[in-house]
């Protein structure tokens, strides 16, 4: 591989490992802010957007230039193509922190709800996931990836849980619907960060397997 | 990023209007290029287009050539190399040439590299500490110096070719050139000569103006940071390569540059 190739992909590296961690933050922001009814630390996942959006496309920038001027193959093809789809996913969870975070800075300055006990079991399961899909990437461990798409189910399983425990919190105090469609839809956001955890899990395999896991029923 | 391009100040070679006649056969029209120093500009395009001859009007060896006729422009750094008071020695001296095939002089490594000083200097002007120091110098800079050191004396028509291309590239440097052009520098190499060789270029570009012809789409893509596309005499796009490989503006370039063409 020529030395130029090398050094670009070693670059790309870098630019997709800074997102992960800010993206890493913003979730791990959003959902303190919830539970803590932190309108300042709301704000604060909402202004690291911006920098994720200009990195992203930067990223994308740079895997199509690298392409382009490149025409990688193998390894180095699989390694690009799989960037520039995690750099989209990583985008969207910073989207869907900024979600959550609006959210809990609404819910803080509410009268304070119940919040349902499963909701800190799917945030934790969530950034664990999130966090594992990234050490995967990082040590671009295949097994380790495998690991997280099997968690998704788990949060899955909590999101309808935590749906079936809004939707009796409504019909036993309907005053307080508002609140709980906002928590209703910071467990969909949950939800929706770990199935991109699994997206980012899926491309680490294919990067170091070359095999396309999707859609398996296992 | 990727490794970060120069801001350029202003351009190096700039042609108005430039056009070149073999006979009555035009083979370059209206070229008007902006050249920015300390880049790689590719001159890339089919067979005929022009780029050699384009390349060749910016040192004016075209003139060795009879029954050519030039009109228009050409000023490098800033003078136009065709007023009367430019003397040719001068100007092949702050333009230097690299050819398709290595063409290193029958004599010893040193003395190749110290060619061109001993052309355009008068004699004694250096002593022989100061042309060893040149000599290695200009060898470190092409990365040959601890392949030859040992052997300075021996012929230079004995070295790999790699190494030849190499040494007709030290042997420019002595003189201190500003812009360096190469018609088709690799074209003799195999694939790790290549790829060696464009780690020098890319190694010079932030000291010299650099303009190098190529036949080769994935050496312009790889090496270059702006790329010229030429069809019959024109000059069709000139733009970062980048842009001129993933968002090319003319149509002729997108046929060029996907395969369809030439």
């Amino acid at each position: 591989m020529s030395i130029h190739l090398q050094r670009e992909i070693d670059n790309l590296k870098r630019d997709l490992l800074l997102i992960c961690s800010i993206v890493e933050e913003q979730v791990q922001k959003a959902i303190r802010a919830l539970f803590d009814r932190d309108t300042e630390l709301a704000r604060e996942v909402q202004a690291m957007d911006e920098d994720v959006d200009r990195r992203e496309i930067n990223l994308e920038e740079e895997c199509l230039k690298t392409l382009a001027l490149h025409q990688p193959v193998a390894t180095n093809l699989r390694q690009l193509i799989a960037a520039l789809k995690i750099n989209n996913d990583l985008e969207r969870i910073g989207d869907m922190a900024v979600n959550i975070a609006r959210k809990a800075a609404a819910l803080a300055v509410e009268a304070a709800v119940e919040i349902p006990a499963d909701f800190a079991d799917m945030g934790e399961q969530t950034q664990a996931m999130l966090r594992k899909s990234l050490d995967a990437l990082v040590q671009m461990d295949a097994a380790l990836a495998r690991d997280v798409c099997a968690c998704d189910d788990q949060v899955d399983r909590l999101k309808k849980k935590i749906r079936n425990q809004i939707e009796e919190q409504i019909r036993q105090d309907p005053q307080r619907t508002g609140s709980m469609l906002r928590l209703l839809s910071v467990s969909r956001n949950l939800e929706r960060i770990a199935d991109c955890a699994a997206n980012i899990a899926e491309d680490v395999i294919y990067m170091v397997d070359g095999r396309i896991v999707r859609h398996q029923a296992d | 990023m990727a490794t970060a391009v120069p801001t350029p100040v202003q351009s190096s070679i700039q042609t108005r209007d430039l056009n070149l006649w073999y006979g009555s056969f035009q083979a370059l029209k209206d070229i008007s290029l902006d050249i920015k120093p300390g880049l790689v500009t590719a001159l890339i395009g089919p067979s005929g287009c022009g780029k050699t001859t384009l390349l060749r009007c910016l040192n004016r060896i075209n003139e060795r050539y009879g029954n050519v006729t030039t009109t228009g422009r050409i000023t490098v750094l800033g003078k136009n190399i065709y007023d009367a008071d430019v003397s040719l020695s001068e100007l092949r001296k702050s333009v230097g040439m690299v050819f398709q095939r290595p063409n290193p002089l029958p004599i010893s490594i040193r003395e190749n590299v110290l060619f061109g000083v001993r052309v355009h200097v008068r004699q004694g002007r250096y002593g022989r500490a100061e042309q060893d120091a040149m000599v290695e110098t200009a060898l470190r800079d092409v990365q040959l110096w601890d392949e030859v050191k040992d052997r300075l004396k021996g012929k230079a028509t004995l070295l790999s070719l790699e190494q030849q291309q190499k040494l007709c590239i030290a042997r420019l440097l002595p003189l201190k050139p500003r812009v360096i052009l190469m018609d088709e520098p690799c074209s003799a190499l195999d694939a790790e000569g290549i790829e060696r060789i464009e780690a020098l270029i890319h190694g010079l570009r932030s000291r010299y103006t650099l303009l190098v012809v190529t036949h080769n789409m994935a050496q312009a893509r790889r090496a270059s940071d702006e790329c010229i596309f030429m069809l019959l005499g024109r000059t069709i796009e000139h733009d970062k390569t980048v842009n001129v490989f993933l968002n090319p503006k003319e149509k002729e370039t997108e046929m060029y540059v996907t395969g369809r063409y030439g």
